[in-house]
């Protein structure tokens, strides 16, 4: 009775749930909504369950061979501490975007967008549980079309033409990873990350992986000069679609990229971290300053996820001196954007819904006639900017201090650099929404429900400011080093 | 040369091929054949170093190929269905910038 407790499959349910969830949804539209709510609802507690299994029962990682098999024939489950960190990432923005979609969409929209949500969220949870790196391929492409389709559901010409390069863009990325692929199992017989880890050296052969499977990912996870599929899909999008592929889908290019780095490729070069942290501190930059010359909320929103995935990137030329603390600036960043971003995303949403239009010249007085979604976007705003009390000051404080300690000034300056330019762009939009414009138009009621999932998303962002110390230690990104070294 | 290899090496150019297509043609069905064409570069790729010795050839290589020829379909499957609605939203199958 007692191992039918601890042993639960939460790993499991993590992928079938959204996954059945989503298939019955197809056949049985009307029951699609109540589902997924309760698949959301399910997901963090599942999330919880696994947290719990990996730091009490498994010491650390969790490990599941589908159907006994186990690899190198078969596929393995695994998870971690940065594992963790991304489903916990992927549930809590999960279940904020399914209860603000509820009075969202239209009815007849409602009956697409489920499904396919559900099918989005069975995607990330697979790839984020996956152990090889074709398995990591497959789920990406399952990623990639349920994106794009999301993409597309808005209708009308920029939402078809975003989605349309969106396409383009991931099936690009994803061909160039499979490459990279076929090359190292040629090179090393086995797709298991573990153990490729234990078999790769510096060949000529995995340089090429590298900067294949590289080059794909980068694309994907949209890193400047890449990025220029990013702004037309994610600002054309309906607003709690941008949300998710700002704050979890590019985020999962990202991760499969950092579990490489970290497992596979880190060993072989501190001019590929470089390169990386160069660009990294290239697209905070570049997307500030494009964020700011934005007039529509939603482009700007876009454009400053390109700046703020730059900063992820700036971990890796740091992480070769302070591996621990640079990482776990980059694992906090990014749950704090995720939250942030997807809060900010669901604001545009409100005020769309509200004024009809998104134009940040013409915001009419939002503070006095939407308080609850113009406090969601100055809350979350903080995060963005790295403000203390708030989850975006604790990653950046922790980048900007491993970048002190190791006398890189030039990254120093990106940061506090960026840190203003992002100021400067949110309070661009919230001078506009505190004064009366010139235009006035006739507002719609914005359901409060819909305001309040804004908020409570931009409030979790802050609090985990506050969370710091524990939250660093239950996903523990150290460990993945650990593994890295022996091979479960 | 073994043909393996020869076939590799076509793989690498039929990979080379639709990326130079991918980015030279503004047609969108041209740009979708062109990401297929890429794919099959890929997927000989993997069946050409399958091959590893004159008489065993890996079989996992082969699975490999025929999962991404399934997400092959699908993507495609998708790509032209959201080509057809944006022709019929913006009256050409191109990009509305180019």
């Amino acid at each position: 009775m007692q191992d039918a407790v601890t042993q639960f499959p939460w790993a499991i349910v993590l992928i079938l749930l959204p996954l059945a969830a989503s298939m019955i949804g197809f056949l049985l539209p009307r029951l699609a909504m109540t589902l997924g709510l309760i698949t959301a609802v399910s997901l963090v507690l599942a999330v919880t369950g696994l947290g719990w299994q990996i730091h009490y029962i498994y010491d650390g990682a969790f490990q599941h061979a589908v159907g006994g098999w186990g690899a190198p024939l078969g596929i393995d489950l695994y998870a971690d501490g940065l594992s963790l960190l991304m489903l916990t990432t992927t549930s809590l923005v999960g279940l904020g975007v399914s209860v603000y979609s509820v009075l969202y969409f239209e009815r007849q929209q409602a009956l697409r967008f489920w499904p396919i949500w559900l099918l989005l969220l069975a995607a990330l949870n697979a790839l984020f549980l996956s152990a090889d790196i074709f398995n990591l391929y497959v789920t990406l492409e399952l990623l990639g079309l349920a994106a794009v389709t999301l993409t597309a559901l808005q209708g009308g010409k920029a939402a078809l033409d975003g989605a349309m390069r969106y396409l383009l863009a991931t099936l690009l990325g994803s061909l160039f990873y499979l490459l990279g692929v076929a090359l190292l199992y040629h090179s090393y017989g086995t797709v298991d990350i573990a153990l490729l880890s234990e078999r790769v050296e510096a060949t000529p052969a995995i340089w090429a992986a590298l900067g294949l499977m590289g080059a794909g990912l980068l694309l994907k996870t949209a890193l400047f000069p890449l990025h220029f599929w990013l702004p037309p899909a994610h600002a054309s999008a309906s607003a709690p679609v941008s949300a998710v592929l700002s704050a979890l889908v590019i985020k999962a290019a990202f991760y499969i990229l950092l579990r490489l780095w970290l497992v596979i490729f880190s060993p072989l070069g501190e001019g590929a971290a470089s390169l990386l942290g160069l660009l990294g501190a290239a697209a905070v930059l570049w997307g500030s300053l494009q964020a700011l010359r934005q007039t529509r909320l939603k482009l700007l929103i876009a454009y400053s996820t390109v700046a703020q995935i730059g900063y992820l990137f700036l971990a890796f030329p740091l992480a070769g001196a302070a591996a621990v603390s640079a990482w776990s600036a980059a694992a906090y960043l990014l749950l704090s954007h995720a939250l942030a971003k997807s809060a900010m995303f669901l604001v545009a949403g409100n005020l769309l819904h509200f004024g009809g239009h998104d134009r940040i010249a013409d915001l009419d007085r939002v503070v006095q006639r939407l308080p609850l979604t113009a406090g969601a976007f100055a809350l979350a705003g903080v995060s963005i900017m790295g403000l203390p009390p708030s989850g975006g000051f604790i990653g950046k404080w922790m980048l900007l201090e491993t970048a002190l300690q190791q006398g890189r000034w030039d990254l120093v300056a990106v940061i506090l650099l960026g840190g203003l330019l992002a100021a400067a762009y949110v309070f661009k939009v919230l001078g506009h929404a505190l004064t009366e414009a010139d235009v006035m138009h006739e507002p719609r009621t914005v359901p409060k429900i819909m305001e309040w999932s804004a908020l409570l998303l931009a409030f979790a962002a802050v609090l985990l400011g506050f969370l710091a110390v524990p939250l660093l230690a239950w996903f523990d990104v150290s460990e993945v080093f650990v593994i890295s070294g022996a091979g479960p | 040369m073994s043909t393996a290899f020869a076939f590799a090496l076509v793989g690498v150019g039929l990979f080379a091929l639709g990326l130079f297509a991918l980015m030279v043609y503004v047609h969108l069905l041209r740009k979708i054949i062109a990401i297929n064409v890429m794919g099959s570069g890929v997927f000989m790729i993997l069946v050409a170093l399958a091959k590893r010795s004159a008489e065993a050839t890996d079989p996992i290589p082969h699975a490999m190929v025929i999962t991404g020829i399934v997400v092959a379909v699908s993507a495609t499957a998708l790509a032209l269905t959201l080509m057809l609605k944006l022709t019929a939203a913006s009256g050409r199958a191109r990009f509305t910038d180019d």
